[in-house]
């Protein structure tokens, strides 16, 4: 049986009168692959970026990897995002004047000590060893996502978040990067990712429906889950 | 990777980069030229001071106690004290004798003209060339200390003991014109002397015959005597340590006297003076004493106040410009944040970039600093400013603070930006 890795309890967040997440209540096993859905202002960022350790609940707690986040200063959060989160972001936000390999070696830096080797390594799992030493402007979207998926994962995180991480890509490419998350599932890596996109929502384990800060439906898609099908998303679409 | 990011930051932000080095080259280029022009200045405006003549004036000291007592300048007590020519020269061997600019003894006295009226003289070295025990050349003499008289005619030179100058006044209410003879009676001496200038003092002096000193012992019969020696010499600004050594040098603790005794100011200057004129006492002339110091001062004050002002002018300007970097960078720096880098690891890389900047600024600066300084100095003073060392640690400081406090709003800013808000295009 696998053991929880994240867990919210009651969790609001509120700006003024604005209660972007209403008392949720969240439990994800390690390894689980989670999708968040939802209308624009359903509360998925807020939920995604307080699981990132990027912002803090106004109520309720989340236990992290055992830990209780939601009361740590933001040295604390800054620290625990560094060694238990990768985040890939839809606008993949690679910084333009570094190369592909140095891209994933400036989270290293911050993480513990750059390796262009490693580096190298994480890009070739993701396709793209022979464009290692490319600008982000010579490539292009779906490679800038990859590259943004090797950054993520080049610190062993023990949750990859995605905030639409298809957000910007093409059909194959989002083949591509869903793939990729699929072996990722595999090798045991827990996935969370917010989409608007069903097809990509509907390719998890497990699909959980915001509205207007709550939860409203959490779908067990294990049934219908593909594991083997590396072509998954392409032969849906289809 | 940290010099890594700085140097391709540095590349890619050249034009902003740019900007805020020619910001800093402005200021520190102004602070340097202001500082080693006014560490510089003080010579300089002391020796531009000395067209307004002597700042100290020896007498004898029986002559100076008549002229402090009773405000007596002439008459029985105060003429018949003197001082001894040979000690003159000896003003140069004194541990400020390289301040000593220009010195010049006086002898006054009253003699009878033309057979007709009593008429002051002044005996003095016009112009003296000496060469003193240390082998050191020296030309000094009372035309160095009246470079504002108005001169028709000529000055007297060294040995021109047969001529004479007259002041204006006396030449214009006895018809005197340059070559004409006068004749001059003391007791039994009398002696004809030719008119070889008048001059135009402005003071008490235009009534006065001026003649060699030997001719004036001559006429007294008081070889190798004189009444006065006024002294030009370079002097720091008094402050509360002059005054009170100028109350009385015993009062002093050793180190204080130390202190006192190796700094130029004029009461120092006085008091080794007297150590070597016999019976002399050395007085500053206030006005001049006071002008220079306080001409010196505001001097400084103004360049202090220029470069304080260039200084905060560079800081604003700095901390527009970082500032604007910064906003345009949130999102890059946004994602570090997001990366794990702590607040502190992105406010050292934006001070690195902005140090690294400043300090190429800097090194230009300073040396475009000392070029304006050679510029002031020969516009100003037609001389060169000595390059001060120590101007290099302050200007650093300087620039470190500079640099720091202009970088304070834009690390506020990043202190305060939430990897969210720029991540999500918020």
């Amino acid at each position: 049986m696998s053991s929880k890795i994240l867990e919210l309890n009651k969790v609001s967040k509120i700006y003024g009168n604005l209660k972007a997440l209403a008392d949720i209540n969240l439990s994800v096993n390690a390894g689980d692959w989670l999708s968040i859905m939802g209308p624009s202002g359903s509360g998925k960022t807020t939920m995604i970026n307080i699981i990132g350790c990027m912002d803090t609940p106004s109520t309720g707690s989340v236990i992290l990897d055992g830990v209780d986040i939601s009361k740590e200063n933001a040295a604390n959060l800054t620290r625990i995002r560094r060694d238990k989160i990768g985040l890939i972001f839809q606008q993949f936000h690679l910084i333009s004047y570094l190369t592909a390999v140095e891209n994933v070696m400036v989270a290293q830096y911050y993480h513990s000590m750059p390796d262009e080797s490693e580096a190298l390594e994480a890009l070739s799992k993701v396709g793209l060893a022979d464009r290692a030493n490319h600008l982000p402007a010579q490539l292009s979207g779906g490679e800038q996502q990859r590259v943004c998926i090797a950054r993520a994962l080049i610190n062993s995180p023990q949750i990859l978040l995605g905030d639409e991480p298809t957000g910007n890509l093409d059909e194959e490419n989002e083949g591509i990067v869903v793939d990729i998350f699929r072996r990722l599932h595999d090798e045991g890596v827990t996935i969370i990712i917010v989409t608007h996109d069903p097809e990509v929502g509907d390719v998890a384990q497990r699909k959980i429906i915001l509205e207007h800060g709550r939860v409203i439906d959490d779908i067990d898609q294990s049934a219908t889950f593909c594991k083997t099908d590396g072509q998954a998303l392409k032969l849906k679409a289809k | 990777m940290f010099w890594h990011i700085i140097m391709k930051t540095l590349i890619r932000q050249r034009s902003k980069m740019l900007m805020i080095a020619f910001t800093v080259i402005l200021g520190v280029s102004l602070s340097t030229a202001m500082m080693n022009v006014m560490l510089g200045v003080g010579d300089k405006v002391n020796r531009e001071l000395k067209v307004y003549g002597a700042n100290i004036t020896v007498r004898h000291k029986d002559a100076a106690l008549m002229s402090d007592l009773y405000g007596l300048n002439e008459g029985l007590g105060v003429n018949d004290k003197f001082l001894h020519e040979d000690d003159v020269l000896k003003l140069k061997s004194i541990f400020w004798g390289f301040n000593i600019l220009d010195f010049a003894p006086i002898l006054d006295g009253r003699v009878l003209m033309n057979s007709s009226f009593d008429v002051a003289i002044m005996g003095t070295w016009p112009m003296k060339h000496a060469v003193l025990s240390t082998g050191e050349e020296l030309n000094t003499g009372l035309k160095s200390l009246r470079t504002w008289w108005d001169v028709s005619g000529e000055w007297l030179n060294e040995n021109d003991d047969d001529y004479v100058m007259t002041g204006s006044i006396l030449a214009s209410e006895n018809h005197i014109h340059v070559g004409d003879k006068i004749t001059l009676k003391n007791g039994g001496h009398e002696k004809i002397f030719t008119v070889k200038g008048i001059f135009n003092d402005g003071g008490n002096a235009d009534s006065k015959i001026l003649m060699t000193l030997s001719s004036a012992q001559a006429l007294m019969n008081l070889h190798g005597k004189v009444s006065s020696i006024e002294v030009s010499a370079l002097t720091t600004p008094d402050n509360d340590l002059a005054r009170k050594a100028a109350q009385d040098p015993r009062s002093l603790s050793p180190e204080e006297y130390e202190t006192w005794y190796c700094t130029a100011y004029v009461s120092a200057i006085c008091h080794q003076i007297q150590e070597v004129i016999r019976d002399g006492v050395a007085k500053p002339v206030r006005q001049v004493a006071e002008s220079e110091g306080t001409i010196l001062n505001k001097t400084t004050l103004l360049m202090v106040l220029i470069t304080i002002l260039s200084s905060i002018g560079s800081a604003l300007a700095i901390s527009n410009l970082i500032t604007a970097s910064v906003i345009e960078r949130s999102q890059e720096l946004g994602l570090l944040k997001a990366l794990g880098a702590y607040n502190w690891q992105i406010a050292l890389l934006v001070l690195a970039e902005v140090m690294i900047t400043g300090l190429t600024g800097g090194i230009i600066g300073y040396f475009l600093g000392i070029g304006f300084a050679q510029v002031i100095g020969q516009t100003v003073f037609g001389s060169y400013i000595e390059i001060a060392k120590m101007v290099i640690l302050i200007v650093s400081v300087i620039l470190f603070f500079v640099t720091l406090i202009g970088s304070i709003p834009a690390i506020r800013y990043l202190m305060t930006l939430k990897p969210t808000e720029v991540l999500h295009g918020k």
